[in-house]
């Protein structure tokens, strides 16, 4: 159904059949005179021109990149070791490994990164099932799947501090949620404070996390699902497996790249979670919900400890890379592909 | 007679409740966004305002400089979403059509833009904006949005480019065509979908962005659509009519270009999950 391959497909599968940059003419560009004549020399010009050609073509992207994203990649390492100073007058002390040694025994930091670790247990299984879920009931073609689809993608497309404040207002005091849980429900008393104290803040939190993002694990599915092998479910019935079986035996291995694919993503996205958290309780109250993310942010913008805030970021890409490094393993493993 | 099957009546009812849980923060939103501050959080809550009033549209569009944030977001989305793409597309070009010393090291650094979180580099950014004079100007956010949507364009832009016929650049190779020409006639035609795909989520990226521009803008004049919309929560109560009234107005380009492009939108995130 696609005609793209995917980015995370092996770097080099490159049909290699440029032209521009074949091997030149022995000795191409390097010295372009001895006995060739006139022609030899323009020939051997016109190759040395067209080996620069890719390069002029990256040209302005690498320099951007160099500067914009891997010099400050190369900063953040850097800077963690310092006490850093914004100020230029102002020395920046090296203290080696004490930010770090300071994160570690800094009760927020832990407070944060176990908020972060919450928060994607809580949306990332959600997501998951339930995007399934409706991929699945979506699955057949008619003329009701784009609405439904559309319907359910729509909270994705949304910017993320205008569905935070949409969250915030449901779960105020007088809010819609406490209606319909208390007055219409009845399962609580219809005066929670949500986001006044930690959990029933995380609640909140991940809520919204789920909401926005099942309909994106739902379109990836969907796609997976309809590249399925008719025959193959045909098959499954025709032996009699009950709609679970089928599940569990055909769809779901035919499927397994884009579920991990999903997994992956969801991880890493779980941790870089920080609008929603600044906007609905601004890490409140008392530090109770700060993630990994707006602890970083408030110690380097708010504190202006750039030195802590390097750290604490260093730290976070880790944590993400570790947590993708095991996932692409069991990845490769499960679906026979090199795909890291 | 035709009769619906137990299970497909079953199968609507669960995705229709499924919808309205979806939809229904959407149609709240939109019904407080004309209510009047006294009535935005009532006990039961009203779905249809009663009174109803356009005034917080009224004063979010005459009061609060709303126009200027609007157009704020338009001129850096939209510069740094061309930008964006037009460089990405030559380095796919680059990468789809050439061979040449480090193309998959180049190639591979690339990869790691998109790996590390993108609020990992704000503390960096910041400084390096500090010294490049970027900060508290819409070139900083620019400058910046367009080296964040490099990696993953480049990547999406590849893989339609090396699907492209090396028969039709042969032959326009052979017709004397320069590498420029070949991309920017052939290529770049050719890939059309491909650059849709990518525009979109770049312009989505670009103008839904909250931390950068949080951090860097301090001028109230500067303001983009995320940032100021969050500063509409006032510092007492807040005035959700009006808040509302303003997110209503700013997800609207963000809602055309999703409806008119949803084939787009399925494309591109295919592009990364499922191989064709």
């Amino acid at each position: 159904m696609t005609i793209l391959p995917t980015p995370l497909a092996p770097a080099g599968r490159a049909p290699e059949q440029d032209s521009g940059a074949r091997p030149a003419p022995r000795r191409a560009g390097r010295s372009a005179v001895p006995f060739g004549g006139h022609r030899r020399a323009r020939h051997s010009r016109k190759a040395a021109r067209a080996k620069l050609t890719p390069y002029l073509f990256l040209a302005p992207g690498v320099a951007l990149f160099a500067v914009a994203i891997l010099y400050p990649i190369t900063q953040a390492v850097n800077m963690s070791f310092f006490d850093w100073q914004l100020i230029a007058s102002a020395t920046s002390e090296f203290v080696g490994l004490g930010n770090y040694v300071r994160a570690l025994q800094d009760d927020r930091f832990w407070l944060a990164l176990a908020n972060s670790g919450i928060y994607m247990l809580f949306t990332v299984p959600p997501q998951i099932v339930l995007g399934l879920a409706v991929a699945i009931l979506l699955k057949k073609r008619s003329p009701a799947q784009p609405v439904f689809r559309a319907l359910y993608y729509l909270p994705v497309v949304t910017s993320w501090v205008v569905v935070s404040l949409l969250f915030k207002y449901l779960f105020a005091d007088a809010g819609l949620i406490n209606f319909a849980l208390g007055d219409l429900l009845h399962v609580t008393d219809g005066a929670t404070s949500w986001l006044a104290n930690r959990w029933t803040a995380l609640i909140a939190i991940c809520a919204l996390g789920v909401w926005k993002g099942i309909g994106w694990s739902m379109m990836i599915f969907l796609a997976a699902l309809q590249g399925v092998p008719r025959s193959l479910e045909e098959a499954a019935i025709m032996d009699g497996a009950n709609r679970w079986q089928q599940l569990r035996a055909v769809t779901l291995p035919a499927i397994w790249p884009a579920m991990l694919f999903v997994v992956v993503m969801l991880v890493i996205g779980g941790f870089n979670v920080f609008t929603s958290v600044l906007v609905m309780t601004g890490g409140g109250p008392g530090g109770q919900t700060e993630v990994l993310l707006t602890y970083m942010y408030q110690q380097a913008f708010e504190f202006l400890d750039f030195g802590y805030g390097s750290a604490l970021s260093v730290i976070l890409a880790i944590v993400v890379f570790v947590l993708a490094i095991v996932q692409l393993r069991v990845f490769r493993d499960r679906s026979g592909e090199a795909y890291a | 007679m035709s009769r619906m099957p137990l299970a497909a009546v079953f199968r609507y009812v669960v995705l229709a409740v499924g919808a309205i849980i979806m939809v229904t923060p959407f149609i709240y939103l939109l019904s407080t966004s004309f209510k009047p501050q006294a009535y935005v959080l009532t006990i039961p809550p009203e779905f249809i305002p009663n009174p109803a009033t356009t005034a917080n549209y009224e004063q979010v569009l005459t009061s609060h400089n709303f126009g200027l944030y609007f157009l704020n977001s338009t001129i850096v989305t939209v510069i740094s979403t061309v930008l964006s793409v037009l460089i990405s597309s030559m380095m796919a070009f680059a990468f789809a059509r050439f061979k040449f010393r480090g193309r998959e090291l180049i190639f591979r650094i690339l990869l790691i833009g998109l790996i590390v979180p993108a609020m990992m580099l704000i503390v960096p950014q910041f400084v390096l904006a500090k010294q490049l004079h970027l900060l508290d100007s819409l070139v900083g956010l620019i400058v910046f949005y367009v080296a964040g949507t490099l990696a993953l364009n480049t990547f999406l832009l590849r893989g339609f480019f090396e699907a492209i016929p090396a028969e039709l650049d042969q032959a326009m190779q052979i017709d004397g065509a320069s590498a420029w020409s070949r991309y920017w006639r052939l290529a770049i035609p050719l890939a059309k979908p491909a650059l849709a795909t990518a525009t979109i989520f770049t312009f989505l990226a670009n103008w839904d962005e909250f931390a950068w521009a949080l951090t860097i803008i301090t001028d109230q004049d500067k303001l983009t659509l995320p940032v100021a919309i969050q500063l509409f929560q006032g510092q007492n109560a807040t005035e959700w009519g009006l808040v509302f009234a303003a997110s209503a107005i700013a997800i609207i380009p963000v809602i055309i270009v999703f409806l008119v492009f949803q084939r787009y939108f399925v494309q591109g995130l295919t592009a990364g999950a499922v191989k064709g």
